[in-house]
């Protein structure tokens, strides 16, 4: 693996199966009385958060805890660094008190990007949402999720399965980085959205592009509804908020001419209402819930191989014996490992 | 009365020939050794070297007044001298807006006071370049300091009456309206080039659509009311069949391109390095070749560098923070070399045509923009052809070193400038 996740891109498709198995196996531990794992005791993750998203924060903040990990939270939303330099003199900041993982969070796309090959800093950086650029860990917990139902078991992808992405693609970084995670387990990805939604230049992403949503639903396994701004409408994206929910929103109608397996998943927050309606958020198809539970393990997983990756000689010295090893084939017993530490307590 | 022997240059890279400069004017072009009475005259041997009418430039941004921690008249006609220029046009973007006879004749002094290149103001073509109302264009005129390009760059003239009246009123005084052509609807939120690379790079698009309306709308006022309309760092294929068909009905328009968008397309935006952040934006390979092919047969007139110096902390951010623009007079030549003449399209007598002649002659300046013959200013300009370097943006002598070169391997090197006879680069070092 890269020693940064900027984009989905950054991933291999073993790279991304092993961060699905070893999420699968800290998965396992989290259903444990005791969830922490002393395998990053000793290694500061920082998140560093320019923008309001106090779910992907704790959800990252968990998983660094969960693996011992010290947490700093450095938000940048409101206080005086909200341009240029900041970026930069925050990072050097950051460099300076240690960081060997900087999880960003910003409002401009490319800021991660910029953030891990600029020479401000040394640590890995995990892009945790970007302007509208992407959002990889999302996209990772996705395919976590769609994998448990639809391929149960480890060591596979999802070939050949289908997957919807309908809403706002042109400003959402989850759509881009599902398009390009999916492809490369296998799956067939379509885009459906109102053209004022779709990016011009969408041609040469690895998906299809449907604007008729009724079309679609039948040949899916999984319907991604993501979240559309009513603001938009004032951009004249669309003419109502009442004809979007009509010709792209989910409702119980829709959902009945989905196949019988086919899961209905939102990464949050739901605008009920509007992209999807009560009916469908609340049924049991809806993976919404779990796929927040399945976002720490994701991010554990990540966290976990990217700092665990680094050489040797970098380990810490306390919780060595769970500190897991340089070569990427030894991941997998690492929790092991780290399963025995915690039988041992 | 200094005189100076340039031996043996390639006069417009036809012949060698031996140039006696004498006070301010050439005094003799002959065979090389021929009995120039050039006794007493510094000798500069430049066998193998170009020798080129003084480059001008359309579209400068001298900084000067308000932002001189970018650049300063001086240093940026020093960077100019160094690049090959003997007159750049000095944008009135700055603080207080070049909108009054007062601040460009401000500015004109300025370039006197230099002396390393002619600097002549381009006048603002409304109050504040806020578009509502027009600046006072005669006065700026006939101030000393002789305003005839009218431009509101870094903004566009978007109003249609707010145009079409410039466009009008500058005809008493043969003036030209510079159109920096962005349609400012279009174009909200716009970070880079819309297309293939921004759609996956999720940075808000630039569409070539809201370039080529304005330019469309600006020939079709020019013609109806018969003036003169220049478009400023035209960018997209677009652009130049309608620059193309403006010309073929005989309108008065014109068109320049910068050195970068001849060299570089929104690919380098995936280093999301704002270096490459420059409005307008970076277009695609499809576009550089028309631009190429624009600039070979003449349909854009001439190449202007729109030099756009910036501090480091402006550069030295993530993409959308940073101001956008790039200096490009230390680096021109190099670009047009590698992109015209090396592959053939121009020969050195058209890059003269294309960043001397027409460039002065769409500002309608005197002494700049003339043959290579006796009699004429001695405004000249000496590159060595041969040379490979890469761009180190240390060694700039602008202010600002915000280059998208930095570390490329360009062709040729600017030796020696002379302005009115007097070196203002020897050596390739500013005199
Ligand atoms: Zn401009």
């Amino acid at each position: 693996m890269k020693r940064h996740l900027i984009s989905a891109a950054d991933l291999s498709r073993d790279d991304a199966v092993l961060i699905l198995d070893t999420a699968e196996e800290l998965a396992r531990i989290a259903d444990r009385p005791i969830k922490k794992l002393p395998t990053l005791r000793g290694r500061t993750v920082v998140n560093l958060f320019y923008e309001d998203s106090t779910r992907t924060r704790i959800s990252f903040e968990a998983a660094a805890k969960r693996l011992s990990a010290d947490v700093i939270n450095f938000s940048a939303k409101g206080s005086s660094v909200s341009k240029g330099e900041s970026l930069k003199d925050t990072a050097l900041t950051l460099e300076a008190m240690g960081a060997d993982a900087v999880v960003i969070r910003h409002h401009d796309s490319g800021a991660p990007h910029r953030l891990a090959t600029s020479g401000w800093i040394n640590g890995s950086v995990v892009n945790a949402g970007d302007g509208t650029h992407e959002h990889p860990t999302q996209a990772l917990l996705d395919a976590f999720t769609m994998r448990r139902h639809l391929e149960p078991g480890t060591g596979g992808g999802l070939d050949g399965r289908r997957i919807t992405v309908v809403g706002d693609i042109l400003h959402s970084r989850v759509a881009r980085s599902n398009v390009l995670l999916l492809h490369t387990l296998g799956a067939q990805v379509t885009l459906v959205a109102p053209p004022t939604l779709v990016p011009v230049g969408v041609a040469t992403w690895p998906c299809e592009v449907s604007y008729d949503l009724d079309a679609v639903l039948p040949k899916s396994d999984a319907v991604m509804m993501l979240r559309v701004q009513r603001e938009r409408m004032n951009a004249a994206f669309f003419p109502t908020e009442r004809e979007y929910a009509r010709r792209y929103g989910l409702d119980g109608d829709r959902m009945a001419r989905m196949p019988e397996h086919a899961l209905v998943m939102h990464p949050g927050p739901m605008n009920r209402g509007m992209e999807i309606t009560a009916e469908v958020a609340d049924s049991p198809r809806c993976t919404a819930v779990e796929q927040v539970a399945n976002g720490v393990s994701i991010r554990m997983a990540v966290l976990y191989l990217l700092l665990g990756g680094a050489s040797p000689g970098e380990a810490p010295a306390a919780g060595t014996s769970a500190a897991p090893s340089a070569a990427p084939s030894a991941t997998l017993s690492a929790p092991t490992t780290a399963r025995t530490e915690e039988t041992d307590r | 009365m200094s005189k100076t022997l340039i031996r043996g240059a390639q006069v417009l890279g036809g012949e060698a020939r031996d140039v006696l400069v004498d006070g301010e004017t050439i005094a003799a072009v002959g065979e090389p050794g021929a009995a120039l009475p050039a006794d007493g005259a510094e000798v500069v041997e430049a066998a193998g070297h170009v020798l080129l009418p003084g480059l001008v430039d359309l579209h400068t941004h001298l900084r000067e007044p308000g932002r001189e921690d970018s650049e300063t008249v001086l240093t940026g006609t020093r960077a100019a001298a160094r690049g090959g220029f003997t007159a750049v046009h000095a944008m009135a973007n700055t603080f207080p807006v070049a909108d009054t006879a007062g601040v460009v004749e401000q500015v004109w002094r300025l370039g006197r006071e230099s002396g390393y290149c002619d600097v002549q103001p381009v006048g603002a073509v409304t109050v504040g370049l806020e578009g509502k109302q027009l600046a006072e264009l005669g006065a700026m005129h006939e101030s000393a300091a002789g305003v005839v390009v009218f431009s509101d760059d870094g903004k566009c003239v978007d109003d249609a009456v707010i145009m079409r009246r410039a466009l009008e009123y500058v005809k008493a005084f043969d003036g030209v309206v510079a159109q920096h052509a962005q349609e400012p609807r279009l174009t909200e939120g716009a970070q880079m080039n819309e297309g293939v690379v921004s759609a996956e790079l999720g940075l808000g698009g630039w569409p070539a659509a809201a370039e080529e309306s304005v330019i469309a709308r600006d020939v079709l006022l020019a013609a109806h009311v018969d003036s003169r309309v220049h478009v400023c760092h035209l960018s997209t294929a677009g652009s130049v069949e309608i620059v193309r068909w403006a010309k073929s009905k005989g309108w008065r328009v014109t068109a320049e391109v910068t050195p970068h968008h001849l060299l570089l397309t929104d690919e380098l935006v995936r280093s999301y390095d704002p270096v490459y952040k420059v409005n307008p934006p970076l277009r695609t390979e499809t576009d550089v070749r028309a631009l190429r092919e624009a600039l070979a047969d003449g349909t854009i007139d001439c190449v202007a560098t729109d030099h756009a110096p910036h501090p480091q902390e402006d550069k030295d951010c993530e993409w959308a923070a940073a101001a956008m623009g790039m200096v490009g007079l230390e680096t021109a030549l190099s670009v047009v070399q590698q992109t015209m003449v090396d592959t053939g399209l121009l020969d050195w007598s058209g890059v003269a045509d294309r960043m001397s002649h027409r460039p002065a002659a769409i500002g309608r300046l005197d002494g700049h923009g003339r043959p290579v013959a006796p009699g004429e200013p001695a405004n000249l300009t000496l590159l060595d052809p041969a040379y490979r370097g890469r761009v180190d943006p240390h060694r700039f002598v602008s202010r600002s070193r915000n280059t998208p070169y930095a570390d490329r391997e360009l062709p040729g090197r600017v030796t020696h400038t002379f302005l009115r006879g007097r070196a203002t680069l020897a050596g390739g070092e500013p005199a």
